[in-house]
């Protein structure tokens, strides 16, 4: 399925966030998701299902003020 | 001694961790600086792990990590980010951002309510960055903030405190809130000021960092806000319109 992954179109063969992140090498960072701008925990990506055209943010700890 | 959300600090001076010249001269200001709070962001990751060396930057400072929702326009927006930075950084401290102009970077204060309502609710310890209103200020207090962090100007302007009467005001009317100045501090001296006006604490960033010399100015700011506070603390004199010698009249010779 297609998903937007951080505003890129990524073709996708997991049905699952987990799967999903596994598949696009995010696994061993330290990252937080957010599906179709709703936070997504990290104990509940594995039953979280995917929908073709799903928006997905990965995000990660950046410098801020 | 300041304590904010329960946690008891001894610097006044809240650092923020972007545009440095490098991680290692983040991580000499930091330590010049003697921050105890420092405050972070959430962006996009890539697959090679961008956000990798910051983190130890981070876990070696022994600082207090406060992460913000900057860039966020939306009260639904800032939510979604305060929860994603909760997990990641493992707190419930968030400096909440509501932007409502992207020229002055003023904060959206109904969308910033509208969120903190939520957060509060949903057990986060917010600090607003809001702006000098009163109102605005006890809507924040009342959706259960507590602490205030109102502008002295513009994010990044180095403007310096553009309306020190408000911040007065701010102080006279919540004396048992903890206020924070955040943004608009270009200059020792602006910090200085916001200390002697009663402010408990200053959040700055882009002074430091983007100084020519961020270690030095860090080490700067740091002086700077304990002499304000102590200023603050020790009760200055009054004001007069006219000169009053200071040396004894009495005793003083005849030699005209």
């Amino acid at each position: 399925m297609k998903l937007i992954v951080n505003a890129c179109p990524r073709d996708i063969e997991g049905k699952t966030l987990g799967a999903a992140l596994a598949e696009l090498g995010f696994e061993a960072q330290a990252t937080a998701t957010a599906l179709n701008g709703v936070f997504v925990p990290r104990e509940a990506r594995a039953g979280t299902q995917l929908n073709d055209g799903d928006r997905l943010e990965v995000l990660a700890p950046m410098q801020g003020g | 001694m300041l304590t904010l959300y329960g946690k008891t600090l001894t610097s006044r001076l809240m650092l923020g961790t972007a545009q440095y010249p490098s991680p290692k001269i983040l991580t000499e200001a930091i330590a010049a600086s003697g921050t105890e709070v420092i405050t972070v962001s959430l962006r996009r990751e890539t697959a090679e792990g961008s956000g990798a060396g910051f983190w130890d930057i981070l876990r070696e400072s022994g600082a207090h990590i406060l992460p913000n929702t900057a860039g966020c326009h939306s009260a639904q927006e800032a939510v979604t980010t305060a929860r994603m930075a909760r997990e990641l950084f493992g707190t419930n401290w968030i400096k909440l951002e509501v932007i409502g102009d992207s020229d002055t970077l003023q904060p959206d204060v109904f969308g910033l309510v509208e969120a903190a309502e939520i957060l509060c609710a949903d057990g986060f310890e917010v600090f607003p960055y809001t702006t000098d209103d009163l109102v605005v200020g006890a809507r924040l207090v009342a959706a259960g903030c507590r602490v205030l962090m109102p502008w002295g100007a513009p994010i990044g302007s180095g403007q310096g405190l553009r309306n020190p009467e408000a911040l007065r005001t701010m102080r006279a009317h919540f004396p048992d809130i903890p206020l924070v100045v955040d943004a608009g501090i270009g200059r020792p001296s602006d910090a200085c000021a916001a200390m002697e006006l009663g402010m408990d604490a200053v959040l700055l960033n882009t002074a430091v960092a983007r100084a020519g010399d961020p270690v030095t100015m860090a080490r700067a700011m740091a002086g700077a806000i304990e002499a304000g506070r102590a200023g603050f603390e020790a009760n200055p004199m009054e004001r007069r319109d006219m000169a009053v010698p200071s040396t004894p009249l009495l005793g003083l010779a005849e030699l005209a």
